[in-house]
């Protein structure tokens, strides 16, 4: 049996699991309703302009986010993994920060810049940091010292070491911690909206539908669509760099 | 090599720890200094200087009776509660996470019918079920554990899959070939192979799992950090808003480096590890 085939027994599985569990009344259906009601809400909704407009703006939020979070981390990464004094140096002023849960600057963020867009960006770019960070410095760790002495030998400058060297050399690394972060960014976005009130996104509307109208349907239609969204974006995401990559040899093991 | 470069070296060694040591706080408690400065000459409401936050944390936490070991009420009420359903909803996860990815890893299909609908699942931001996980426990301990235990599963079982799959075939033929009995091998070939891996998917688990107590309890909770960093917030208590921030940023911090000592010790045999983050 092929691969696509069992994914698709296995899916509908859990649907059926579902089903049962809540049509045998073990859960009560207004709480968690059937797969059947909530994929036709699904496709109700996509139906609505406001539903749609919910989805654009999490979307462009987790957008922009994300090439902020990868024009900062980038450069601070290759500079903190090619200076070892400034690594260390750092080190604990890091360490201290990467831990803190993003959701917990909620309150802040909101005192300081407001409910708007630019809060759930704010924080998604925090909690995104720090896995492009972390593999572009890995990576720099882990260039093959022979590469370098021999462009050493040949008399390479330093800068052309860099761009020729070391870049390649990291490009995939850094590719793959872009790819983690880009789920962490959605879920910031997703949980900054849902619990600091945006005025636009999914995270918003799923938040309506649970404290406004107790719509559960609603709630559990808007969870699968973001679901849905992070499972395209990383598989997509995963397609890209096989491709572009596919001259690498090294193994990317994903470090976080 | 003699005995006398030997000691120069290790005494050249710890003199470069003690060096690195002091490089690293140096700009620790410099960049606190530049805080403090800049806040008590900024005198902005939001932004208490780190000296008052410091006095209000001791008084928040360490101004309890001698009984308690001078721990607050608010210790036993709202910090080790938190404490522990971050770290009961981890173990649990772990122990299911592992339990489950051995078992699918060592299958030869199982991964085929479950994996997409697994990495479906990792991808749901975990707050927006919140909400369902409310009606289906009610607000309270299961709730928050249920949440946990939902976000941080996934990195420890998918992580598990990979290690278990990537055993040496040789070390699997070598086994098969002394007839090891199956219990004994899933414990002393499998899971010591896999155990870089479980430990990476643990790592991350931990950090999911303080995130996940923290937003449950700012969504739906009687007590615990995140209830307590909201309320300090409603109330404009800025300096107290600030010690909670401070706790979480300590426990993050806490939580990783006693994982890392953990890790480094039960992995300590591995060849290739040389300390790294």
């Amino acid at each position: 049996m092929p691969r696509l085939l069992r994914a698709l027994a296995g899916l509908a599985g859990f649907f059926l699991v579902w089903e049962v569990i809540v049509q045998a009344g073990l859960v009560r259906k207004e709480f968690l309703p059937p797969p059947t009601v909530v994929l036709v809400t699904i496709f109700e909704q996509f139906g609505e302009t406001q539903f749609i407009r919910d989805l654009i703006a999490t979307f462009l939020a987790w957008g922009i986010a994300l090439l902020i979070a990868v024009a900062i981390a980038v450069p601070a990464g290759l500079l903190l993994g090619s200076i070892p004094g400034l690594r260390t140096a750092t080190a604990v002023v890091i360490e201290f920060l990467r831990p803190i849960p993003a959701v917990a600057l909620i309150p802040l963020v909101l005192l300081l810049i407001g409910g708007g867009p630019e809060a759930k960006i704010t924080l998604a770019v925090y909690a995104s940091l720090w896995p492009i960070m972390f593999n572009t410095i890995y990576a720099l760790g882990e260039i093959d010292p022979i590469l370098q002495e021999t462009a050493k030998a040949c008399g390479t400058s330093r800068f052309r070491t860099l761009t020729s060297v070391a870049l390649p050399h990291t490009a995939p690394f850094v590719f793959t911690g872009v790819r983690l972060s880009a789920n962490i960014a959605l879920i910031a976005v997703v949980s900054t909206e849902f619990l600091a009130g945006a005025k636009l996104g999914i995270g918003n509307f799923i938040m309506q539908a649970s404290t406004g109208s107790t719509r559960f349907d609603l709630v559990l239609a808007g969870t699968v669509v973001v679901g849905v969204l992070g499972f395209l974006i990383n598989g997509g995401l995963e397609m890209i760099g096989r491709r572009a990559f596919r001259w690498s040899t090294v193994d990317r093991e994903a470090v976080s | 090599m003699t005995t006398l470069t030997l000691t120069s070296r290790v005494g050249r060694r710890v003199g470069r720890g003690i060096g690195i040591l002091v490089r690293n706080w140096l700009l620790f408690f410099a960049l606190l200094g530049v805080w403090e400065l800049a806040t008590r000459l900024g005198q902005s409401p939001f932004f208490p200087p780190p000296t008052e936050i410091l006095t209000t944390s001791g008084k928040l936490w360490f101004s309890g009776p001698a009984a308690q070991l001078f721990l607050t009420d608010t210790v036993f009420a709202n910090v080790l509660p938190s404490l522990g359903r971050t770290l009961g909803g981890w173990l649990l996860a772990g122990a299911l996470g592992v339990a489950l990815g051995v078992m699918l890893g060592r299958s030869k299909t199982g991964m085929d019918y479950v994996g997409p609908l697994f990495a479906f699942f990792r991808s749901v931001p975990p707050p927006a079920l919140i909400p369902v996980f409310i009606v289906l426990f009610g607000l309270g301990p299961g709730m928050q554990t249920g949440s946990i235990i939902f976000g941080a599963i996934w990195p420890v079982l998918l992580n598990t899959v990979d290690g278990v799959r990537s055993v040496d075939q040789m070390k699997i033929d070598t086994a098969k070939s002394f007839r090891t009995p199956r219990s004994h091998w899933v414990r002393s070939i499998v899971l010591p192979a896999a155990g870089p891996k479980i430990f990476a998917g643990l790592r991350l688990s931990l950090s999911i799992s303080l995130l996940l107590m923290v937003i449950s309890e700012l969504v739906g909770s009687y007590n615990g950090i995140g209830r307590s960093l909201m309320d300090a917030q409603q109330a404009f208590d800025f300096p107290l808003m600030w010690s909670w921030l401070v706790l979480l940023g300590l426990l993050g911090f806490g939580f990783n480096a006693a994982f890392l000592a953990v890790e480094q010790r039960v992995l300590r045999w591995q060849p290739t590890r040389n300390g790294r983050l």
